[in-house]
This record gives structure tokens, C-alpha cells and sequence, in this order.
């Protein structure tokens, strides 16, 4: 008796089938961790690189990736000689001791000390202070504190970070790509199910507006909304998710069509079961598979939407940035420069991949006909 | 078949009826005009203008106005560029989108299909392998990563064509433009092609084909291209319609002066006629692909019928 109830094994469910064959499934895998980096990195990375999104550094506008620190040495030099001659002094010699640098400069006249303040100013000094000075004022030693810079993917074209504003680009794009995608499918799954459900006259003249709807040439609305009503966040939100419902309905309203003639649907109506108990029961989870599958499908089209409104400059806005933003900023600055196109473009490119790879492996995962 | 192109002309009307309906009631209902934002000018003269234009109208007299016009054959006035009809200037941007439209069709259409060919007759080999990649990669990466990829690469690093600008069409300035506009395309047309031709490929006539000692070559092109090459046509319809329309993206960022281009330079400066003249040529435009394609199908395969 309890050797047979011990080898009952546990059943599986079309849920732990689905996910043991998206394990299986190495492209997947590989973009579903790439994914969620990439998210991680978006939300928690700009805490951690240093640097505020915002922050410009006047000193070092357009320098090129590196992993070592800024400023260099090289680079120290002329900004040394820039600031005294900014002060209208002359530099004597400065040397590098223990981290601090030590610059003399000398003058016709006493020097006021408050030309420390000169050094302050620069974005590769700070901590200026006077050593010494000469006993009639025209010489005067003073040293400051390097102020050490990591731009690992260099800075923009107004001197930021372009580490830190790639991970808050990706923040924008991600969130709107599954805020707008997601009230896409929310759209789409009422107007399917409703009108799959329903059916008869009223069915017709929904999935008439549908292909009326299909007819209108939709990049064009988009534009046309955000250009006339402002170029709002939200806006944005609903004229997005406003053109890509359509296909999205017309998924839910078949899969509604076929599920209610289904016999185990009809065994359920026969035993009683109210609609609300078929609807939750039978209909949705069975639909929740093709749903799925077109919101990540969904999700890439909505950043490439977004990104492409926001590299005609009618997206997001200043100082906030999107990927598509950065790209267009980059494509306009890459001369020279080539990074800043490149930057953005590898991280829009690389999320889109992840993503089309991930809808890809859920619909081997889910579709159980197409196995 | 006159009685079908009848009919489904007749059942365009309405559709285009009610894109213009929608479109001109969104333009006339969003904040602004087209003569608004000119800083400067006393009240009576903008009145003066906009009564010239019949702007000072109300909307429906408007609306009812532009219809009558457009059956007329009459797009009106542009706004912004004066002293130019809108026509006037649709001649010369359609030209522009046309040619680059059209030659970017063809492209993707014959290498797409020749990859897709290529691909399903070498299936799960290096060269099928290839295609799939490339497919993927052509319709992953969107166009406003490939256009200035391409000027980064060609125009800046090597200087083999120019960055941008249309030069009256001049070859070199086409070839960037015509690529990035053709690999999206490319990339579907090549999936679809290996698909329908592995489906094609297994199909009873091609076994019987085969068994009576048809060479491959005619195997392939006369009886398994032949019915593989629908989807490709269905496909290629709303395509071509998209792509002579104009890419407003392509024709942004490689500053060429076609129909995208006045769309989004309309929209942003309010000049209306422009906006409704670039939405009812797309309109047709797509319409009229639709029918093409639906007649193509006839003629490729003997098994439509539109009687």
C-alpha cells in the first residue's frame, strides 16, 4: 500500500511543460539572463557608476571610452597651463608629488591667494590650497587634489556620463515598451474576448472596425497625434498602445471563437458551471499561452516604435533620454565620435535580439501544435 | 475579373472616405494653425490670410470643401511653402520616393527570393544557416540603427558614398538609402521564400516532377518557385506601398527630399493640405497594391478564380 503511493509521482502541468521545454531552448536562455542583466543594470547601474545623468563636466566634453581614469596625464598639462593663463599669471613649473600636483606661478604684482579658486573651478582639480608664497607676493606655490574621473564609454556631446545616461536610456525605453505594450494587450484582449464571446451581429460590425482600423496608415497617426496634442509621456503611452491592439484582438477573438465550441467547454456549460467559473477555469488560462507569446512580440515592436518617434525629436525630452533619443543624438555627433552612435545602438540592438529570441522560445514553449 | 476590379474599387471608397474623414477632423480638432506660430504679424493681416484660405471657416464648411476639391482632382494650396499647390510638390517628392522605393523593392525581391531559394534547397546546411542569420539580424535591427551605421561606415570611414543629401539622384547618394530601405524587406521575403519553398518542395507534383526526369533546374524554377512565390506576392503588396510612399525615417536621416519627408516637416509646421495630400496618396497608394497583388494571384495560380 504505501510502496504504490510512494511512486505516484507528482503530475505536470502544461505550465511546468511549457518552462522545462523554454529551459531546454539555449537561445532563450541565453536572452532571458541577458535580459534581466540588462534590466538589473538599468534600475540599480546609474546609483553606481559615479556620475548623475545630468551632470555635465564642461572639461571633458566627447572623450572616448576608457577604462582608465580621467584626466590623463598628458591631458593635465594643458589644463594646467589653460588655468593659469585663465588667471593671468605665469606658470613657473608644476610637478606631481603624492597624488597632489604642485603648481608655482608668478607675477608682475602680488598675488592674491583667492586664485586658488581658479583651480577649483576645473572638473580635474579640487582641494586647491596655498603651499607658500614668496615674501613680496609675486610668487605663489599651490596645491590640488586630481580629481579622478572613470568614463567607461566616454561622455556626450554636452560632457555627460554616457555610461550612466545609457542605463537611464534603457530605463525609459524598457518601461515604455511594457507599459504601452502591456495596455496593448489590454485593449486587444477585452475587444477579442467580448466580441469572440458574444459573437453573432455584434461580433461583425466589432471585427469591421477592426479592418477599417487595419486599413489606416498608423505610423501616421502616431506622428500626427504626437505632433498636434503635444508631446506628452502619456500621450505617447495611448497612441502607441492605441495602433498595436489590433492584431492583438484578433488573436483573442479566435482563440475565444474555437475554445467556446471546445466539448469540455459544452461538458462544463451541462454540469452547470456558470460562465464566470468557464471564463476562469477554461478560457482564460488556455488563452494565456497566445497571449503571452505576442506580448513579447509585442514589447520590441513598442521600442522600436518609441525610439523612432524619439529619434524624430517627438519622444521623450530632455533631460530624460531614451535609446532612440541617444541614437539619434549619436547619429548627429558621430563624427569623430563614432562611440556615441555605437553605444546606444548595441544596447537597443542587443535588448531587441534578446527579446524576438525570448518570444521566439515561448512559442515553441506554448504552442503545444506546433510540436 | 472586370466585374471584380469593379467591385473592389467601389468597396475602396468608403475606406478612403473615412481615412480622410479621420485624419482631417484630428488636424483641425489639435491646438494650432499654420499660420499661428509667425511671431509678429497685427491680427487683421493674419485674419487677412487665413480668410484667403478659407481658414476662417468653420470646420465642416472646411471638410466639405476639401472633399469637393479632391474629386475634382484639386489638393490644394500648401500652407507654408507658397506659391506652391500641393501637387506641384507631390511631383516632385513622389518622384524621388518612387524611384528609391522601387528600386529598393527590387532588390529585396530578387535577392530575398533568390536567398530564400537558396536556402531551403540547402536546408540546414552553411549556406541556409546564413540566410536565417541574416534574416534575423535584417529584422531585428531597425532602420534608424542601420542608416547611420551605414553613413558611419561608408560615408565617414571609407568615403565611399556620400553621407547624405539627394544630388538630383545622383547613383552613389541612392545606395545608401536604397540598401537600408531593401534589408528589412529582404530579411522577410527571404524567410518567407524558404518556408514556402520547403513546403513547395514536398508537394506530389514536384515528386512527380522529379520521377519523370525533369532536370533540377526546371524542377525548381517552373513548378516549385511557381506556387512558393504566393506568400511572397501577398507579402510584397502592402510592402511596395509602403516603401514608394516614402520612408519618413530613411528620407530623414539621409536628408533626401521625398514624400516622408514634407509628411513630417507638414505635420510639425501645420501645413495641412500637405498632411492630407501625403495621407490620401498613401491611402490610394496602398489600395491599389492590394488589388495588384489580389490579380496576381489569378494569373500565378490557376486555382483563383474571380468571377
Amino acid at each position: 500500500m504505501t510502496d504504490a503511493t510512494a511512486t505516484i509521482s507528482k503530475g505536470r502541468s502544461l505550465w511546468s511543460d511549457a518552462w522545462a521545454r523554454l529551459k531546454a531552448n539555449r537561445m532563450a536562455t541565453a536572452s532571458l539572463i541577458y535580459l534581466a542583466l540588462v534590466a538589473v543594470a538599468c534600475l540599480l547601474g546609474p546609483m553606481f557608476t559615479g556620475h548623475e545623468f545630468t551632470k555635465q563636466y564642461p572639461s571633458y566634453v566627447r572623450v572616448p571610452p576608457s577604462l582608465e581614469p580621467y584626466p590623463k596625464l598628458e591631458a593635465l598639462d594643458a589644463e594646467v597651463k589653460a588655468i593659469v593663463n585663465k588667471s593671468r599669471l605665469n606658470l613657473k613649473e608644476w610637478h606631481e608629488e603624492g597624488g597632489r600636483f604642485f603648481i608655482t606661478v608668478t607675477s608682475a604684482k602680488p598675488i592674491d591667494e583667492r586664485v586658488t579658486r581658479y583651480i577649483d573651478r576645473s572638473d580635474s582639480f579640487d582641494d586647491a590650497k596655498v603651499e607658500g608664497k614668496s615674501a613680496d607676493g609675486m610668487e605663489l606655490t599651490m596645491s590640488a587634489g586630481v580629481q579622478q574621473l572613470h568614463f567607461y564609454l566616454g561622455t556626450d556631446v554636452s560632457g555627460r556620463d554616457l555610461l550612466t545616461r545609457t542605463l537611464m536610456a534603457g530605463r525609459v525605453s524598457l518601461a515604455v515598451g511594457l507599459l504601452a505594450g502591456f495596455v496593448a494587450v489590454v485593449i486587444g484582449v477585452i475587444y477579442g474576448a467580448v466580441s469572440g464571446f458574444l459573437g453573432g451581429k455584434t461580433d461583425e460590425v466589432m471585427m469591421r472596425i477592426v479592418d477599417i482600423l487595419y486599413a489606416l496608415p498608423f505610423t501616421f497617426f502616431v506622428i500626427m497625434l504626437v505632433v498636434f496634442f503635444g508631446r506628452n509621456f502619456i500621450l505617447m503611452f495611448i497612441a502607441i498602445g492605441a495602433v498595436l491592439w489590433l492584431d492583438m484582438s484578433r488573436i483573442v477573438r479566435g482563440q475565444t471563437l474555437s475554445l467556446k465550441r471546445q466539448e469540455y467547454v459544452q461538458a462544463a456549460e451541462a454540469l452547470g458551471v456558470p460562465a464566470s467559473g468557464i471564463l476562469r477555469r477554461h478560457i482564460i488560462p488556455n488563452m494565456l499561452g497566445p497571449i503571452i507569446i505576442y506580448l513579447t512580440l509585442l514589447v520590441p515592436q513598442v521600442i522600436i516604435l518609441e525610439s523612432f518617434l524619439s529619434y524624430l525629436g517627438l519622444g521623450v525630452q530632455e533631460p530624460m533620454s531614451s535609446w532612440g533619443v541617444q541614437i539619434s543624438q549619436g547619429a548627429h555627433n558621430m563624427q569623430g565620435a563614432a562611440y556615441l552612435l555605437i553605444v546606444p545602438s548595441f544596447f537597443l540592438t542587443s535588448t531587441l535580439f534578446a527579446l524576438n529570441f525570448i518570444g521566439d522560445g515561448l512559442r515553441d514553449a506554448l504552442d503545444p501544435k506546433d510540436r | 475579373m472586370f466585374n471584380y476590379v469593379l467591385r473592389r474599387l467601389l468597396t475602396a471608397i468608403p475606406t478612403l472616405f473615412l481615412i480622410i474623414t479621420i485624419s482631417f477632423f484630428l488636424m483641425h480638432v489639435a491646438p494650432g494653425g499654420p499660420f499661428n506660430m509667425e511671431k509678429g504679424i497685427p491680427p487683421e493681416v493674419k485674419a487677412n490670410i487665413e480668410r484667403v484660405f478659407h481658414l476662417d471657416q468653420p470646420v465642416w464648411r472646411q471638410y466639405l470643401e476639401y472633399l469637393n476639391n479632391l474629386l475634382h482632382g484639386d489638393l490644394g494650396p500648401s500652407y507654408v511653402m507658397l506659391n506652391f499647390s500641393v501637387k506641384e510638390l507631390f511631383a516632385i517628392g513622389l518622384k524621388v520616393s518612387v524611384t528609391l522605393g522601387a528600386s529598393a523593392l527590387t532588390l529585396a525581391l530578387v535577392v530575398g527570393i533568390a536567398m530564400g531559394v537558396i536556402a531551403a534547397l540547402r536546408q540546414n546546411q552553411i549556406a541556409d544557416y546564413s540566410v536565417i542569420s541574416l534574416a534575423t539580424a535584417g529584422s531585428t535591427i531597425p532602420t534608424f540603427v542601420i542608416a547611420p551605421l551605414i553613413q558611419l561606415i561608408f560615408g565617414l570611414m571609407w568615403r565611399l558614398l556620400p553621407v547624405g543629401g539627394w544630388n538630383d539622384g545622383a547613383f552613389p547618394n541612392m545606395v545608401g538609402p536604397i540598401i537600408t530601405l531593401a534589408l528589412p524587406q529582404l530579411a522577410t521575403i527571404s524567410r518567407l521564400m524558404r518556408g514556402s519553398m520547403i513546403e513547395a518542395l514536398h508537394a506530389h507534383h514536384i515528386r512527380t516532377a522529379k520521377a519523370m526526369g525533369l532536370s533540377d533546374f526546371s524542377v525548381v524554377v517552373r513548378h516549385a518557385m511557381r506556387g512558393a512565390l504566393l506568400p511572397i506576392i501577398s507579402y510584397a503588396g502592402p510592402a511596395a506601398a509602403q516603401l514608394i510612399t516614402g520612408s519618413i525615417i530613411v528620407e530623414t536621416i539621409f536628408q533626401i527630399p521625398g514624400i516622408g519627408r514634407y509628411f513630417i516637416d507638414a505635420a510639425l509646421n501645420r501645413d495641412y493640405t500637405i498632411v492630407m495630400g501625403t495621407v490620401v496618396v498613401i491611402a490610394v497608394f496602398t489600395i491599389f497594391f492590394n488589388l495588384v497583388v489580389d490579380l496576381l494571384y489569378a494569373v500565378i495560380d490557376p486555382r483563383v478564380r474571380y468571377d
